[in-house]
């Protein structure tokens, strides 16, 4: 009887593992597939702005050039420098991809569609995003090099900076919305364009978009990669495959805080003509897509035009800037909430 | 108590940023610079030692090499020197060439700094855009020369030959795969339609707008101001002491110019301004640069003028000095001997020595000659401008951050082909 028992328990737990599996499996290979045409797009877009025509060899119209691209990496050599610690610089990849796409799991697709539709989800990704650092440390120390080394200094005092301002601004939307999950928080913008965060939270909004810019170590806010400065900054020893997973992690990132800035400040996968047009105004994964690639557009339209900042600076725009603003806002808004003005607290 | 080091990191020779081969050895606290050490020669090619070693006219292609993004102006100063010591002075209507090209030199060099100094500040869009407007120069010199970068187009008693009556066009592509309609065809050569002096003065109605979209990129963007703003600051009285020239002068203040303090060819007959900036930053001196390809559109247009009206010879026709021509050799005995001496042996220049400077685009380029009567120079000394320029590298970062580093050479407009030489 309970041999039965537990075994029907464990067929019972196998089954469910593996439907998990698979469940993680859809929401990670269409990252990677997305990840892999960020990177043809942003060739194309930021080729484009710069009078260019960007790939087009591989492939119909380049269509095809991602793959080539990673074909190629994956079938260098990974060298490791002689001085490097070898099992630190050959895990930090790991740990740098590893947050990136984990972070997935809370993120609702559409109505209750995540992989773990968790009351805290805010505090996990919360979480998981500053993660990501620690890949960047490792690899800079690991390397052994100065320039990696001072790349994943940079990278430290900059992630610790705009974590704050990112905290505070996801406040701001924790405030409005009274709840932590993330599904919970788009269904809180339901009823329309001008239910949308993006409003009443539009500083913080923007605060928290510039973030995280920052936090993918995008330009401008590129410096712990800082080309022109040092050379690749914390990847500069990487090659072949752990290069490509650096790569991977910046552009899983990017995708991941454009889905992250659509949830918490545009009502996700709401329609922005809801109760308006009848069948534009239904909600659904398209309109999360839409506006994730808007974000990301922006990501690229970002890189094609600003000068780099300097360390320095990026840390006085943190520090003297963001953590005040969102400070200010979040007090407003506490006034604003009591006083219960708008469609929105 | 362990002994507390400054680290030193070695910039270049292979680094993005170092504008070729420089290497710099940074002496670093954190990411503070506190000395930097800039290590030369690895391009040295010894140019002089070259020249001294073969009849003058030989060494006109090796001053293109020497600071290879202003071309021109380095030939115009060695063949400048040449015509001193030879005492002869070219037609008037080759000195015209020479300053519309010494000043098409000049946007080639500027826009070409404007590009990487973005790059390395991390604009890249611009440094695109500058290399669309760099073609069309590049192509002027194409007409004129052959040659899109080293021309050799300033010979002593006047220029090679005279501006072509049709310019260049483009062909459609060879490659059958290659796909361009007859209509885009057309389109790229719409302004080609006449000779190059049409070209130009297209070139010249357009380029002001463009210098404009430049600046909307950089100008006013908070981001470049924060990076350039009080950047590597040198007051006048340092400038002058440091031995800077050209915009890193003026762009402290000084509206010292050679072409308006010791006017050369027909400098004295044009009408510019001299840009001086107020606080000799790099924001200042980015500001200088960006007015001086204003200037020097202004400068092209009146050459333009001034040779759509006025035909003439655009060389002497001291053949001791120049050649003959290949139709007069052929039927003129004295036209053979002339042409047999000046390829084989040269001209012999009289004794004496002599400093020609010219107002290139980095600062003053000079060339002091000596001769000792032979048809080699006896000694050939080249003052480059950015190779003190480099000089002041450590008084300049000092202090300043890794990022700014980078600033201070984009501002420098170093190029290693005259630093090493």
């Amino acid at each position: 009887m309970t041999m039965a028992l537990s075994g029907q328990y464990m067929t019972n737990g196998l089954l469910a593992a593996g439907v998990l599996l698979l469940k993680v499996l859809a929401v990670i290979m269409p990252i990677t597939v997305v990840v892999a045409y960020l990177t043809y797009v942003e060739r194309k877009v930021i080729g484009y702005m710069q009078r260019r025509i960007g790939p087009h060899r591989v492939g119909y119209r380049g269509l095809l050039q991602p793959f080539a691209d990673v074909f190629k990496l994956l079938l260098k050599e990974v060298l490791v420098p002689a001085s490097a610690n070898r099992f630190l610089f050959l895990t930090a990849p790991f740990l740098a991809l590893v947050p990136a796409l984990a972070t997935w799991a809370v993120v609702p697709f559409w109505r209750g569609a995540a992989l773990a539709n968790v009351d805290a989800g805010l505090l996990y990704v919360l979480a998981m995003t500053s993660m990501t650092v620690y890949g960047i440390i490792l690899a800079g120390w690991s390397s052994n090099s100065k320039y990696a080394l001072l790349g994943a200094m940079r990278s430290a005092a900059q992630m610790v900076a705009y974590e704050i301002a990112m905290g505070f601004a996801l406040v701001g939307v924790i405030m409005a919305s009274n709840s932590l999950n993330l599904d919970r928080i788009v269904v809180a913008q339901a009823g329309g364009l001008h239910h949308w965060y993006i409003w009443p939270l539009l500083p913080l909004a923007v605060v928290y978009f510039i973030c995280g810019v920052a936090e993918t170590n995008r330009a401008p806010f590129d410096v712990a990669e800082g080309e022109s400065e040092i050379v690749a900054g914390f990847h500069v020893e990487y090659s072949g495959a752990g290069f490509a997973l650096f790569f991977l992690a910046e552009y899983a990132n990017m995708i991941l805080i454009s889905a992250l800035v659509s949830i918490f400040f545009v009502g996700g996968w709401l329609s922005p003509f809801e109760g308006l047009v009848p069948i534009l105004g239904k909600p659904g994964l398209h309109w999360l897509a839409l506006k994730m690639a808007f974000f990301l557009f922006c990501f690229l339209w970002f890189r094609a035009t600003f000068p780099r900042y300097r360390y320095d600076q990026i840390m006085r725009l943190g520090w003297k800037v963001f953590i005040p603003l969102t400070l200010l806002w979040i007090g407003l808004e506490c006034v604003w909430k009591a006083v219960g003005f708008g469609p929105w607290f | 108590m362990p002994d507390l080091r400054n680290f030193t990191l070695n910039f270049g020779p292979q680094h993005p940023a170092a504008h070729g081969v420089l290497r710099l050895v940074l002496e670093m606290e954190g990411e503070v610079v506190r000395r930097a050490d800039p290590h030369i020669g690895l391009l040295h090619r010894g140019t002089e030692k070259l020249a001294e070693s073969k009849p003058f006219n030989h060494s006109i292609g090796y001053m293109d090499r020497l600071d290879y993004v202003s071309m021109m102006c380095n030939e115009h100063a060695y063949v400048l020197a040449i015509e001193r010591l030879l005492g002869i002075v070219p037609p008037i209507r080759a000195q015209y060439i020479r300053v519309m090209f010494d000043e098409i030199t000049r946007i080639l060099n500027h826009l070409l700094w404007l590009g990487s100094h973005g790059l390395d500040i991390g604009a890249m869009t611009l440094f695109l855009y500058c290399f669309r407007e760099r073609e069309d120069l590049m192509d002027c010199y194409e007409a004129v020369s052959g040659a899109r970068m080293h021309a050799t187009y300033y010979r002593p008693g006047g220029v090679y030959r005279d501006l072509p009556q049709r310019m260049p066009q483009y062909q459609p592509p060879a490659d059958p795969k290659v796909h361009r309609s007859t209509r885009e065809l057309e389109r790229m050569n719409a302004n080609r339609q006449g000779s190059l002096l049409d070209f130009i003065e297209d070139f010249c109605n357009r380029f002001p707008a463009l210098v404009d979209e430049y600046e909307t990129l950089l100008t006013d963007n908070r981001i470049w101001k924060q990076r350039t703003v009080g950047i590597a600051v040198v007051p006048p009285e340092r400038a002058l002491a440091l031995g800077f020239t050209g915009p890193m002068l003026r762009g402290s203040g000084i509206p010292w110019d050679l072409r308006r303090k010791q006017p050369y060819e027909v400098y004295d007959q044009m009408e510019f301004d001299i840009p001086v900036g107020t606080e000799g930053d790099c924001y200042d001196r980015y500001l200088v640069r960006v007015e001086e390809m204003r200037q020097s559109n202004r400068i092209i247009k009146q050459c333009v003028d001034w040779l759509k009206a006025n035909p003439g010879p655009v060389m002497l026709a001291d053949h001791k000095v120049t050649p003959p021509g290949r139709e007069a050799v052929k039927q003129d005995m004295e036209a053979l001997i002339h042409s047999f001496k000046l390829f084989s042996e040269g001209y012999s220049v009289p004794e004496g020595e002599t400093y020609a400077a010219v107002e290139a685009p980095k600062g003053e380029f000079g060339i002091y000659l000596i001769s000792d009567g032979a048809n080699k120079p006896f000694r050939v000394k080249i003052r480059p401008p950015a190779f003190v320029h480099l000089a002041a590298m450590d008084e300049m970062v000092r202090g300043h951050m890794l990022a700014d580093v980078v600033a201070v050479m984009g501002t420098m407009d170093i190029v290693f082909g005259e630093v090493d030489r």
